[in-house]
């Protein structure tokens, strides 16, 4: 390789900490001028952190940045853009009132005579439009464009603002698949003439159709890199999840027993009011615990959503313990399942921040005796049922006066858990138990998991971490845009067959592929 | 319950902004003074000798204290909930005129009827005024922030429509209007019996209102911090969210909230019209609904503080007048004052950086409105 040019971005050895977290480990990638490199990585993996640090958002602990060959040190975005870095974001960066001209001047506006020069910016879009066909209006609305159009107004900005080096973060997640396959040509484009891209996403079919090399990014690691003509889907699947067990958790094997949750054909919309949820059903049975592998935003959210009564259900049957559950009430699901639910969002959903750990243990129960009588609340009983289980759920807090919001998160977790499991259940809900709180709060958690499930209790766990799913579960569901696409046995479940499932391939169809 | 700090130490952390708003402001205030050639020394010991310096000062300050209160609650209920009451005017006003037209029908009631009656009816007037923008809120999405600003027009024009008397052409004049009273537009007295009993009567004019708005205070505290429904009000206002998932009816205690705040404004009406004025005129309305707002931040949205807020208000209402006389400077000043406190409360990072103040995690987020969208 004594012949490759200069790489146009290398990162050499970064390493970001933040509190409790390493979100990169001895990086090291290297781009070369007209090629597209494809970044693979689960949700969580550190992508988005890396390329954070390579726009000027974040610091890097350590290591070394070189553009060109020069190192260089970014305090910000603006030190990027100066270098010839681009960057579309995975949410975009768009005013919607403003033209396409307006948007892609903001920041950097050109001035005539103190004036704004919009024309001398719409006719340089024109120009990099047919340049590289990207079809776009200058004098349009953004609000009026669709979202296709809208990020290659994003990918006019960072041209505009002469960018040698693009980095597109998910850029496929909001298109559709013929949007899709207009921006590879874009990309392609770009390419031929020059420019130097970073593809991430963790779309295995996408990255093999249209990148030049595949580097492969898990748990904040570079743990490989393939070449997409030789590379398939199982293979990155593989080198995506990982092979070696990170969390094991000493569990005998499950002794199911009736069903307790039983979903049919289950249909929702999400926020957009687009279809999350296209006719899901599942049973979980007492004593076992049924895991939902997938990546993020393929359901899940919206599944858990519906069966702890936070989103109407459209069409189907959720029944628990054979009482009809369909849009019941957040109350009737708790009180009548009963259930309870450790919320995938703990910050939105699942505490009050400003209100004491006292008071967040009684967050859904606070009207019940003996935390109240008739509508007076006890406070005395209140405290007391939190220092009991402070202690037995070890969530350490100065007192439990303290705001849950000075706690650390993996407290808050704990805290959470300890209210949802201390009351006696049929049905546990349990979506993310353990994102983003510290390695011995999650085998905490893990093993109240199990205990809960040795109880009898019917356990419902989502997850987006791959090894959570296969250390808990018994039998393993894998949603994929909407669907439960297959219910596997734990023992039938390995991280390829799982990997594959989770980008919507079947194990037969990758192999015929490859 | 909201921090594990010693309760002085919390008392101290929650008084220091408001404190330093109040320096603040009295400051700026003696910079105008100066600049206008008029002594501020002179003016500020005319204001608190007008409203403490005596007897009838004293009476004063407290007489204008009550209906200050009762709009200061009002607003800081809705806060702990996330809502801005911005109707407290027109609740008060609705609350003024449903007292009025049961204080001055129902002859020959008994006072342990009639004035309980023509109390009821005012905080019902209130109620009503507060429960439109809540229901819209839960039912279109509509931010109460408008509603509640349009509704105080509605509530004005109303006011006047009843008591119009009449033009030289003839108009059918307003149902309340006082035929006695000739072109003047106002009601006729309430009858005694829907009058609030005097504590000390004339020179002082204290009213038995005063003792039934401490009480309100104290039900209101009691039920905001020690029963379930001001739970679930205040998780309302802190997480919304949360709220859903812990099982609350967020949209029934949305509509609950304003409904309660529109009953304190409109009970501020009333207690007003039977305790002092013992009729409505338009010129009566004043701005008390809108000091509610500043009174409420002042106050840092809690009902004890509220009360020290309203007495503030009530002494620069009170000594205005003494203030002028002594010194010349016009009482308006106290209105420049009164809108710097509000400055000052409203944007607490200013005070913090003129003080060099470092956030507390108490003091990070002062409980205001949470959202411009209605509920999701």
């Amino acid at each position: 390789m004594a012949d490759q040019p200069i790489p146009a971005l290398e990162v050499r050895n970064i390493t970001k900490r933040f509190p409790g977290v390493i979100a990169n480990q001895d990086v090291n990638l290297k781009l070369y001028p007209g090629e597209i490199l494809g970044l693979l990585g689960e949700n969580g993996a550190g992508k988005t952190t890396l390329m954070n640090i390579i726009y000027g958002l974040y610091h890097p602990t350590e290591g070394e940045i070189l553009v060109r060959g020069q190192p260089v040190v970014m305090h910000s975005p603006k030190d990027a853009i100066a270098l010839g870095i681009g960057m579309v974001h995975q949410h975009f960066q768009l005013v919607p009132v403003m033209t396409v001209a307006e948007n892609v001047m903001l920041g950097s506006e050109a001035v005539r005579n103190g004036f704004l020069d919009v024309g001398a910016v719409a006719q340089r879009i024109h120009e990099l439009s047919s340049r590289y066909n990207l079809d776009v209006d200058p004098y349009a609305l953004v609000e009026d464009l669709p979202v296709g159009v809208r990020q290659r107004v994003e990918i006019v900005k960072t041209l505009y603002r002469q960018a040698e080096i693009l980095i597109l973060d998910e850029p496929t997640a909001v298109l559709t698949p013929q949007e899709i396959q207009g921006l590879f040509q874009i990309m392609n484009l770009l390419k031929e003439q020059g420019k130097s891209i970073i593809f991430i996403t963790h779309k295995l079919k996408e990255v093999l159709q249209v990148a030049d090399r595949i580097a492969v990014l898990r748990q904040g690691k570079v743990v490989g890199e393939a070449d997409p003509r030789t590379a398939t889907q199982a293979s990155l699947a593989a080198m995506m999840v990982g092979r070696e067990v990170i969390l094991t958790v000493d569990k005998k094997p499950a002794q199911p027993g009736p069903v307790i949750l039983e979903i049919q054909g289950l249909t929702a919309r999400n926020d957009l009011g687009e279809p999350a949820l296209r006719e899901v059903s599942l049973t979980v049975r007492a004593g076992e615990i049924l895991g939902v592998a997938g990546v993020q935003g393929n359901g899940q959210t919206e599944l858990v959503e519906v069966l702890t009564g936070l989103r109407p259900a459209l069409g189907g049957r959720i029944t628990v313990q054979g009482k009809d559950m369909t849009n019941a009430s957040p109350r009737q699901v708790t009180e009548e399942g009963p259930s309870c639910h450790v919320p995938e969002d703990r910050h939105a959903y699942g505490m009050v921040g400003s209100y004491s750990v006292a008071h967040n243990l009684v967050l859904n129960t606070y009207y019940r005796p003996p935390f109240a009588q008739g509508i007076t609340v006890n406070e005395p009983a209140i405290v007391e049922h939190a220092s009991r289980l402070v202690k037995e759920y070890d969530v350490r807090t100065p007192s439990v006066l303290t705001p849950a919001s000075s706690l650390s998160g993996g407290n808050q977790q704990k805290m959470v858990v300890a209210r949802e499991f201390s009351r006696p259940v049929k049905l546990l809900i349990a979506a993310q138990p353990t994102r983003g709180i510290d390695v011995g709060s999650i085998e905490f958690i893990h093993n109240q998991i199990v205990a809960k499930r040795d109880e009898d209790v019917a356990v419902l766990l989502v997850s987006y971490e791959l090894d959570e799913i296969m250390a808990l579960s018994d039998r393993i569901a894998v949603m994929y845009k909407g669907q439960i696409i297959d219910v596997l046995p734990r023992e039938e479940a390995t991280r390829e067959k799982l990997g594959l499932l989770m980008a919507g391939v079947h194990p037969d169809e990758a192999a015929s592929s490859a | 319950m909201n921090g594990d700090a010693s309760p002085i130490v919390r008392l101290m952390r929650a008084l220091l902004i408001p404190v330093l708003a109040l320096i603040m402001a009295l400051l700026l205030g003696a910079v105008i003074m100066l600049v206008f050639g008029d002594d501020p020394v002179k003016a500020y010991r005319g204001l608190l000798y007008g409203a403490f310096g005596s007897g009838r000062g004293w009476a004063t300050t407290v007489r204008k204290m009550a209906p200050f209160i009762l709009t200061g609650l009002s607003v800081a209920t809705a806060f702990k909930a996330g809502l801005f009451n911005i109707g407290a005017a027109g609740q008060f006003l609705m609350g003024t005129i449903f007292s009025v037209f049961v204080g001055i029908n129902f002859q020959g009631l008994p006072v342990f009827i009639h004035l309980p009656l023509a109390l009821l009816a005012g905080l019902l007037g209130g109620m009503l005024w507060g429960a439109i923008p809540g229901l819209l809120k839960v039912t279109t999405g509509a931010h109460e922030v408008i509603t509640t600003i349009m509704l105080n027009y509605v509530a004005s024009l109303f006011a006047g429509w009843t008591v119009y008397a009449g033009g030289s052409q003839g108009q059918t004049p307003g149902p309340l209007w006082d035929p006695t009273a000739g072109p003047i537009s106002e009601t006729p007295d309430v009858l005694p019996s829907a009058q609030l009993p005097w504590i000390f009567g004339p020179p002082y004019r204290v009213h038995w209102g005063i003792v039934l708005v401490l009480a309100v205070v104290v039900l209101i505290w009691w039920l905001l911090y020690r029963t379930t429904i001001g739970f679930e009000i205040r998780t309302v206002g802190q997480n919304l969210k949360a709220s859903k998932y812990a099982g609350i009816r967020v949209n029934w205690t949305i509509v609950l909230t304003m409904i309660l705040a529109g009953g304190l404004a409109g009970l501020a009406g009333g207690i007003e019209t039977l305790g002092v004025n013992h009729k409505f005129a338009p010129e009566f309305s004043g701005s008390v609904g809108f000091d509610g707002i500043t009174i409420a931040l002042l106050g840092q949205t809690h009902p004890f503080g509220v009360v020290l807020a309203a007495l503030l208000f009530g002494a620069l209402d009170a000594g205005g007048a003494k203030m002028q006389f002594d010194s010349g400077v016009a009482a308006d000043i106290i209105q420049v004052i009164q809108a710097l406190i509000l400055a000052f409360v409203a944007a607490p990072a200013i005070v913090r950086s003129i003080f060099r103040l470092k956030r507390t995690p108490e003091q990070v987020k002062p409980t205001v409105s949470t959202s411009w969208s209605g509920p999701g």
